[in-house]
């Protein structure tokens, strides 16, 4: 490929800016995110980390109001080219939300619609396959596997979310978005999810918005912190935790903004 | 009895007036000792009058009692307007009494709602009774002729009848749905906003023109259109009032109906699920048809349903536009008529009031209450329920 | 795993952005075919109306001869009330001949002809002016008068020559004659005040037929409907939203309230006729049983509107009234009421402009009846609002089953009027709620 940069980075963002009809919501990020690790953004609420998030799968074209500009790459493609549609970029770039949000459909049908939307099974037996695989790899497959055909919506609010990961991991993409993926869960269900994330790892680049600075500690290995819209600071997790460079960090870390 | 009509308002002002001066004499001229300001003891003495009054009135002229009215009238208010103020003491809460005699007035307000179905059903049962002491039931409902003679020994089978209403309405729905629920989502998926603010607006001026326009609209441009464009030439007949007329004018008419009723349901599938869908990578029509559609359905079933009862009872378009002949045909471009049509046509012609033929208007106003009805409460259930899941 | 790269689409993601394409195409063509629809529709009424708001007169003087029209020389009314209007017709004649004369055009029509392009109304209008001031008979005196509907519709293009040469009522001859008279001036198309004031007109006279008393009856309802319904639906909204306890009763209500909002409208003059009329006997064709009957069928839509305004009233300015100590009562006539009262004023709106177009209840309790006098608010013999009367849309119905083609144009202008009423009520609906309009 002809213009990738030199580094092996599986995401490249480079002056990056957002603006929402008036506010400029992020300014002028730079970021490079490694494959097959999970990258924290945390940061105080309204700093624009979510916003950053969606930018990665062009989430935000689905806000009339929103205006990106700069530069992110995904193995070396600009993915803002106008050559690229959103629809196979998210194919590539899977998604999961703060709050679990299961289709009104059977649990087999939520994790089937994304490969039968993309084509990605020859035949049923195919598509049995990939459900069953992305249920075993969401964890849910022991929980699930004798009531697919019952709704989505009547597991719990976990399994909900394991459910919504298993949709995501569904249609074999490459990145993984996590926006607050536990916020909306209790203590319990919150452990599991961040097992499963740690699991994920393995075969993806995750990278999870998360207000918990607990929860960033416990799941990545490289986080970044958000204020004002700006990226403050991004480096290894161990880092940011113990040894911050920049003194809006330490603030916020030790719980004086925020 | 307008007398003591005009007695008992009197007596309610009088109240009014004195009613505070007493309760402030009673206080020893301070009003701060009082349970309620001055002014709320002569409210207190104006609703125990007029309240009572004009209740006995309403009763009395439902029930038609007319000798006695006047006095009872009159009695009713003097002892309330003596009760108002002898009752009058420093520790009296007149504000409190006040307040239920308001509340009385709302309950009764809210009253008039059921009276208005008790009175529908009343006056259609009590007539259409009358129907079939002279005519059989089963004649009424099974047979499939309608020819009414003024001479009496009609056919009056509402079959006919029941079949040209609902073969307009199917046309008009087979029309309005797929139009009201594109345009629906058009708007709400699709549009930009300059768009939306103008189309949306045009949209809602259909649905508040009166449907004596429409019925003027397939008299006198539709039907003769459809007649010389397309009945005429396909030999299908020369009729311009046709069913084909009338289900296509009421098909535009019910386009904003089933347009706003959907609107508000797409919405209410919450943005969550939708952004569900596009993270996985399906385009926005995949979401709309394979999430928002099938989540939305019941919604749209339920709107279905609330035009399908509109349709049934709409009637100035099929008088205007479908005809007067009775017919059990499937050639869309004939004339039919409709249950409505015939209601308006045995009631509106100088026929014996206590005869069949006027009689069955009520039998068919019946029959088409009771299947709007349960339309309506069928709808209003599945809306319910599906607000009910996204709330 | 296969990389693939974004920047190209595959077979698949063509496919799918087709499906897309054209998915959203037939989301567009909905639309313009509802566009379509309403412009048809509002184009074929005023294309086919506006012309009922232009009107064809004939200014002739008319030889009011005193041999003819009071025999007797004494002016007595009573005397000269037994000459009908069949008397007047020859004078019109006369006046019409004589103006014809006058110009020096030639024609072939017989006098009868020439005088049978007047509308069969003026000889009323002389007469009626004739018996107000029975000093004019004797003299000769200047009349704009009606044009027969055959003329008119020449004028407004409706009626052509190769069409009158088939018809019965008219001749190429006579539109000949009528278009050399309007190059003179005796003819003259003006601005038609009489549609909007006078009272409908028989059968054969398309040309004198006005929407004065269709427009009373139904300023007679919209009155009865805004003094019953807007108190009734705000004191029950009130009570169904503050103050009802949440139980089956209510439940019943609510339900019921809902379903009469869809009960379709006839069925509602199905109850007048039998509870007002024939029960209650109140007068058939009367404004007070059309204004009850459209009452009735309002108030759901009020009660449904209302209850959403006072719903929108955050429950903190209740608590805000209740925690300085005023009663439930006070709290919601002091403060929420007041808060409301765009949105219920908004809602009535509405509500009357649907009770206004509506048509089918009053076809039920006689209001189609042929009513020529323009009907009293106040009677001592029929009460209040108990006179005989028709409603604009009635009044629409009733000229579509008329076999005069001038009708088709007068039932499309009453239209135009009905609409620019309810244009009018609706703007001042968005006005207010514009104006008043609060976000929470």
């Amino acid at each position: 490929m002809k213009d990738t940069p030199m580094t092996n980075a599986k995401i490249s963002a480079k002056g990056v800016d957002v603006h929402y009809a008036d506010t400029h919501a992020i300014k002028d990020v730079n970021v490079e995110i490694a494959d097959k690790t999970v990258t924290a953004f945390i940061g105080p609420s309204g700093c624009g980390k979510s916003t950053f998030l969606r930018c990665i799968n062009r989430m935000n074209d689905t806000i009339d109001s929103c205006r990106v500009t700069g530069d992110i790459r995904i193995d070396g493609e600009d993915i803002y080219d106008a050559k690229v549609d959103p629809v196979q970029l998210r194919a590539k770039v899977g998604m999961v939300f703060q709050k679990p949000n299961p289709f009104p459909k059977s649990i087999y049908d939520n994790v089937a619609y994304g490969p039968k939307i993309h084509g990605l099974a020859r035949n049923k037996a195919e598509l049995d396959e990939i459900v069953e695989k992305s249920l075993r790899k969401a964890a849910l497959w022991n929980e699930a596997k004798d009531r697919l055909l019952s709704p989505g919506t009547g597991l719990s609010g976990g399994q909900q979310q394991r459910l919504c990961i298993a949709r995501a991991i569904a249609t074999a993409p490459e990145v993984l978005l996590m926006d607050e993926p536990c916020s909306a869960l209790d203590p319990i269900a919150t452990a599991q999810v961040e097992e499963l994330i740690d699991e994920l790892q393995k075969s993806f680049c995750v990278v999870i918005v998360t207000h918990s600075m607990q929860q960033a500690a416990r799941v990545s290995q490289k986080t970044a912190f958000f204020h004002l819209g700006s990226l403050v600071e991004y480096d290894d997790t161990d880092k940011i935790f113990t040894n911050p460079e920049d003194p809006r960090t330490e603030s916020y870390i030790s719980g004086r903004i925020g | 009895m307008s007398v003591s009509l005009i007695l008992a308002l009197g007596l309610a002002v009088l109240g009014y007036v004195i009613a505070p001066r007493r309760a402030l004499a009673v206080a020893g001229g301070d009003a701060r000792t009082l349970a309620a300001l001055p002014r709320q003891y002569g409210l207190n003495a104006l609703l125990a009058v007029l309240v009572p009054s004009f209740a006995i009135l309403i009763a009395g002229t439902l029930a038609g009692a007319g000798a006695y009215l006047g006095w009872t009238i009159l009695v009713v208010a003097v002892v309330g307007f003596a009760g108002s103020l002898f009752k009058i003491t420093p520790d009296y809460r007149a504000r409190t009494h006040a307040e239920n005699w308001i509340k009385l007035i709302l309950i009764a307000a809210s009253v008039v709602a059921i009276l208005t179905t008790v009175g529908i059903v009343f006056s259609m049962l009590f007539e259409a009774r009358n129907f079939f002491s002279q005519y059989d039931w089963k004649d009424f409902f099974l047979s499939a002729e309608w020819s009414p003679n003024f001479r009496g020994n009609s056919s009056l089978g509402i079959l006919p009848l029941l079949w040209g209403t609902l073969y307009i309405s199917f046309i008009a729905l087979v029309f309005a749905v797929p139009i009201g629920l594109f345009a629906a989502i058009y708007l709400s998926e699709y549009a930009s906003r300059r768009m939306r603010s103008v189309t949306k607006p045009a949209i809602e001026i259909l649905a508040g023109i009166p449907t004596i326009v429409y019925g003027l609209f397939a008299l006198v441009t539709v039907g003769p259109f459809l007649r010389d464009y397309f009945a005429a030439p396909m030999g299908f007949g020369g009729s311009a009032s046709s069913v084909m007329t009338a289900g296509l004018v009421m098909g535009v008419m019910l386009i904003p109906f089933v347009s706003s009723l959907s609107d508000d349901i797409i919405n209410a599938v919450p943005q969550t699920m939708r952004d569900g869908s596009l993270a996985l990578g399906a385009t926005k029509s995949e979401t709309i048809r394979q999430v928002v559609i099938p989540a939305a359905l019941p919604g749209i079933v339920g709107a279905t349903l609330l035009a399908a009862s509109r349709a049934i009872g709409e009637t100035m378009i099929v008088v205007l536009g479908a005809g007067a002949a009775a017919r059990l045909s499937l050639n869309p471009f004939e004339a039919m008529t409709t249950v409505t049509v015939k209601i308006v046509s045995q009631l509106t012609g100088d026929t014996d009031f206590a005869s069949p033929e006027t009689l069955v208007a009520f039998a068919l106003g019946m029959t088409l209450f009771v299947i709007t009805l349960c339309l309506n409460v069928l709808a209003l259930l599945i809306v319910r329920k599906y607000r009910e899941q996204y709330e | 795993m296969t990389h693939k790269s974004l920047l190209t689409a595959d077979a698949r993601i063509k496919k799918r952005n087709a499906a897309e394409a054209r998915f959203k195409a037939y989301g567009l063509g909905a639309i313009i075919i509802a566009m379509l629809a309403l412009s048809l529709l509002l184009t074929s009424v005023v294309s086919t109306g506006s012309s009922a708001f232009k009107q064809t007169y004939a200014t002739v003087s008319v030889p009011l001869t005193e041999a003819k029209l009071d025999k007797s020389g004494t002016r007595d009314l009573a005397v000269m009330k037994k000459v009908t209007t069949i008397g007047y017709t020859s004078l019109l004649r006369d006046g019409m001949v004589a103006a014809v004369e006058e110009l020096g055009l030639d024609t072939t029509l017989s006098a009868k002809d020439i005088g049978g392009m007047l509308s069969k109304e003026a000889a009323a209008t002389v007469r009626n002016r004739v018996l107000a001031n029975p000093d004019i008979v004797g003299t000769s005196v200047m009349f704009k008068l009606l044009t027969n509907g055959r003329i008119d519709g020449y004028f407004k293009g409706r009626v052509t020559m190769e069409s009158a040469a088939l018809d019965g009522n008219t001749s190429p001859e006579e539109l000949q004659l009528a278009q050399e008279l309007a190059d003179a001036g005796v003819i003259a198309t003006t601005f038609n005040w009489a549609f909007l004031t006078a009272p409908d007109a028989s059968d054969q006279r398309p040309e004198a037929a006005g929407l004065g008393v269709a427009i009373l009856g139904s300023l007679y309802m919209m009155i009865i409907v805004l003094v019953l319904a807007l108190p009734i639906g705000v004191a029950a909204s009130i009570y169904l939203e503050e103050f009802a306890p949440k139980n089956r009763w209510t439940d019943v209500i609510e339900v019921n309230i809902s379903n009469l909002a869809a009960v379709p409208s006839i069925v509602y003059g199905i109850l007048g006729l039998a509870i007002f009329i024939n029960f209650m006997e109140f007068n058939q064709s009367s404004p007070m049983v059309g204004g009850l009957v459209l009452t009735l069928m309002t108030l759901p839509t009020i009660i449904i509107s209302t209850r959403a305004s006072l719903k929108s009233v955050p429950p903190s300015i209740r608590d805000a009234a209740l925690g300085v100590g005023a009663s439930k009562m006070q709290s919601v006539f002091h403060h929420v009421l007041p808060l409301a009262a765009p949105g219920i004023l908004t809602g009535t709106i509405i509500g009357l402009a649907q009770a206004l177009g509506e048509t089918a209840p009053l076809l039920l309790i006689g209001m189609v009846a042929f009513v020529r006098e323009y009907p009293a608010a106040y009677t001592a013999d029929a009460g209040l609002f108990g006179e005989a009367s028709t409603a604009l849309p009635v009044q629409v119905f009733n000229w579509t089953q008329r076999a005069d083609p001038g009708f088709v144009e007068r039932a499309s202008g009453a239209i135009i009027t009905l609409l620019i009423f309810l244009l009018i009520m609706n703007a001042i609906a968005i006005f207010l709620r514009r104006k008043f309009e609060r976000r929470w």
